[in-house]
């Protein structure tokens, strides 16, 4: 019966995500309910372009939630990613304390009496208004959630993975003056990386992952359906085909889905109705991103387009 | 199922899939979810929650097709067509049953469990005793492959065998036909025995016997390893080469605690007029490891040479710059040839270009000095890997000299061992004068070691 319940959740994701112009693989779907269920951040690995950040947007949209991103770069540190105190502020408060302090401290006769007055105070200096919540400390203080994007955390440093830590794992960050601040409701968190180094085992561990690759024809051509509506099916097919085509060769970056859209969508300016030489050799920059590249699919022009229109006939 | 699962961990840690125990609670979690009913959901749940690569989602799926399809119990031959007699003797109503088959179709009372079951055709029951009986006799403690006659004997004896054989002395007494039946189907159950303790031994071994080989591998002479087990030993290499990345592509800069940067300070707190609520300290660059390599090609060396550039070329988050060098009888680079072929064509590009003549380290050594001596920086180390067999020509160590005042450190790995330098025409001794290090390096794991220790020295 749980089975049920579940294979049927796992469609509504699909579905989900589709109605945003995302089409899920069942892989992608089954991640998705999982971390869901088992409240778990998902790590997404892939080639550039597959649509890993896409996939948190979709996530937020779907579930009507806020989504918060963090960019990763080489040097983030936590007074960027998780709070800073507002030392401008706080400078301004000691000054109005200077001025006050005479007033407050008016009926202390001894040091001493001055002092304990000054400690009935409490602790303001280092309180909630001196914070200034970064995205990883925003994210924990939705009241309703939200969907928490950690994108190209590969391009971080060390350091700052075991910075995450205490977030994936319990949702919660210690800030020390303050406590621990936990989440309201736990957001669901997307990490992504394009495998530039290897990431900590203890990172890998607390989630689920996630691998992208580039996807199977069919899917492929869904997705330029949902993303490029005004393109025929004759043409979708034959280019999908074609890229498939151009992603057994040997190059230095092959095109993934993002590049598949961009192309059906010049194709789509350019009014063609049908893939040939003459076009494909025209708008290849919009695929391969390298001169290299370019040079090395010239050649294959014609019979991956004779490749992809016979597949076309018997598929 | 649990125990299922639990068995699953198992074969997975044996594919080379690092499981921990909070790894499978998650997965524990995540099946409870998804349920069982769907393989290929439970199957996409597994490789989500336990695998945590690319390589490692290949091996966990195999391993999942391995272990979900359990070996059908086996019918042989004969068996087969006893069985149709006797599955027609069962479609017809029992009142009509022929005389000659009732023998055989409803097996005598007073047999033991694993002969009636045998007589009955009963594939589930039987798929179900062979698997609680594996469970009986820990078959996932089997590890070399010489155990499977052991574990398919206590497997069989866990299914009750001694009580077959009674049942089968007193039955060719009694009924010979019915005792030919069960002997035949005795045997088929062994054969399906034998496979399952095929299959576990697949499952659960295959990290110890890779344990094995690969141990046997790394202390191989690399000179002398056969044909069909070079690219074993690439692929060894190429574990070698992940280990040293994981272990020293660590980040470069590192703080100075207590070394405050004062420039930096300043400039980071001029909205506060100056007030330093913001502390920048002192950092320090490490480099990272420039290397340039000169490569004895010439006979046996070769094969050594070769798996050292593909180890150090495949060390590209680890080291900043590499420049390999080819020589025999003359030099020449050949670094690129290394970046953009496969390991295989680029090796046979160089033989092809400069192998198999005979050393001459003198010459080759005044290649270098003439074209590529510009290449060599204080940062740069310089390994020289070769024999320095230099076949009684002249060693031009005065060279040699002048490259090790020019690099950082001169590293020189020698097959040989260290009994033979020395002996006849071997020009180490008045190499090593020059050399920060003389080690040797005939096996993988020397190898490692000797790699280990160089970009160690930069970090």
């Amino acid at each position: 019966m749980a089975d049920q319940k579940a294979s049927t959740s796992i469609e509504a994701v699909e579905s989900g995500l589709a109605a945003q112009g995302y089409i899920a693989s069942r892989q992608i779907a089954t991640a998705v309910y999982l971390s869901q269920q088992i409240e778990k951040p998902i790590l997404v690995e892939g080639p550039a372009g597959v649509g890993k950040t896409e996939l948190a947007k979709a996530i937020a949209a779907w579930r009507g939630k806020k989504m918060i991103r963090l960019q990763c770069y080489e040097g983030l540190d936590e007074a960027k990613a998780l709070y800073e105190w507002k030392y401008a502020k706080q400078l301004l408060y000691t000054q109005i304390l200077k001025d006050k302090l005479g007033e407050v401290l008016g009926g202390a006769q001894t040091l001493h009496a001055a002092l304990d007055q000054l400690h009935d105070f409490g602790d303001v200096f280092f309180a909630k208004e001196f914070v200034e919540p970064r995205p990883l400390l925003q994210a924990l203080e939705q009241p309703g959630g939200c969907v928490l994007l950690i994108d190209e955390i590969d391009k971080s440093d060390a350091e700052f993975e075991s910075l995450l830590l205490e977030i994936l794992s319990d949702f919660q960050v210690t800030i020390p003056e303050l406590g621990t601040v936990s989440a309201i409701t736990p957001p669901t968190v997307i990490l992504t990386s394009n495998s530039e180094r290897d990431l900590g085992d203890a990172l890998k561990r607390r989630c689920l992952h996630l691998h992208i690759g580039f996807p199977e024809q069919r899917l492929e051509e869904r997705i330029v359906e949902s993303r490029v509506p005004g393109i025929s099916q004759t043409l979708r097919r034959q280019m999908v085909g074609f890229i498939h085509e151009i992603r057994s060769l040997d190059l230095k970056k092959l095109p993934s889905v993002s590049e598949t859209i961009d192309w059906a969508r010049v194709l789509v300016l350019l009014q063609a109705s049908e893939l040939d030489t003459e076009i494909v050799k025209d708008t290849l920059n919009v695929l391969l991103k390298y001169e290299a590249d370019i040079e090395a699919a010239t050649p294959q022009v014609t019979t991956f387009i004779a490749k992809a229109a016979r597949s076309n006939v018997f598929g | 199922m649990r125990e299922n699962l639990h068995r699953f961990f198992r074969a997975a840690r044996g594919a080379g899939v690092r499981v921990s125990p909070a790894e499978s609670i998650d997965a524990m979690r995540a099946v409870a979810q998804v349920g069982i009913s769907d393989r290929a959901v439970l199957r996409d749940a597994l490789l989500l929650t336990l695998a945590k690569s690319q390589d490692e989602k290949l091996a966990l799926g195999d391993c999942f097709d391995l272990f979900f399809s359990q070996p059908e119990p086996r019918q042989d031959q004969p068996e087969a067509a006893a069985e149709d007699d006797a599955a027609q003797g069962e479609d017809q109503p029992p009142s009509s049953g022929s005389a000659s088959e009732a023998g055989e179709g409803q097996p005598p009372q007073g047999l033991g469990p694993l002969a009636q079951m045998l007589l009955s055709q009963d594939r589930n029951a039987i798929a179900a005793a062979i698997a609680s009986a594996s469970g009986a006799a820990s078959l996932s403690d089997i590890r070399y492959s010489t155990q499977r006659g052991i574990f398919s004997s206590r497997i069989l004896d866990a299914m009750g065998l001694q009580r077959l054989r009674d049942d089968l002395d007193q039955l060719t007494a009694t009924n010979p036909s019915l005792a030919e039946r069960l002997r035949a189907a005795l045997d088929a159950l062994r054969e399906t025995v034998r496979d399952t303790v095929s299959q576990g031994l697949a499952l659960y071994a295959r990290e110890e016997a890779e344990n094995l080989r690969n141990e046997i591998l790394r202390n191989a002479p690399l000179a002398r390893i056969e044909r069909r087990q070079v690219a074993e030993m690439r692929a060894l290499i190429r574990q070698i080469a992940r280990r040293l990345r994981e272990r020293y592509s660590k980040p470069r800069k590192r703080q100075r605690r207590g070394h405050l940067d004062v420039r930096r300070t300043l400039r980071r707190n001029a909205a506060w007029g100056g007030v330093p609520f913001l502390t920048a300290w002192k950092r320090k660059h490490r480099d990272r490891p420039k290397i340039v390599a000169l490569c004895d090609v010439s006979g046996s060396v070769a094969q050594v040479s070769d798996f050292f550039l593909l180890l150090i070329h495949s060390l590209h988050e680890v080291v900043d710059d590499v420049r390999s060098f080819a020589f025999s009888s003359h030099l020449i680079e050949v670094s690129e040839v290394l970046e953009t072929k496969s390991p295989e064509e680029a090796m046979s590009e160089i033989m092809s270009k400069v192998g198999f003549g005979s050393s001459d380290y003198g010459s080759s050594l005044v290649d270098f000095e003439k074209e590529f001596m510009s290449t060599l920086t204080p940062q740069t180390t310089v390994i020289v890997l070769g024999d320095a067999r230099s076949n009684n020509l002249d060693p031009r160590a005065d060279i040699l000299r002048r490259i090790s005042e020019r690099s950082k450190r001169l590293v020189w790995l020698n097959p040989e061992g260290r009994l033979a330098w020395g002996f006849g025409d071997s020009e180490m001794p008045r190499y090593a004068t020059f050399c920060s290090v003389v080690r040797q390096c005939a096996t993988a794991q020397q190898l490692e070691r000797a790699v280990s220790d160089i970009v160690a020295t930069y970090q």
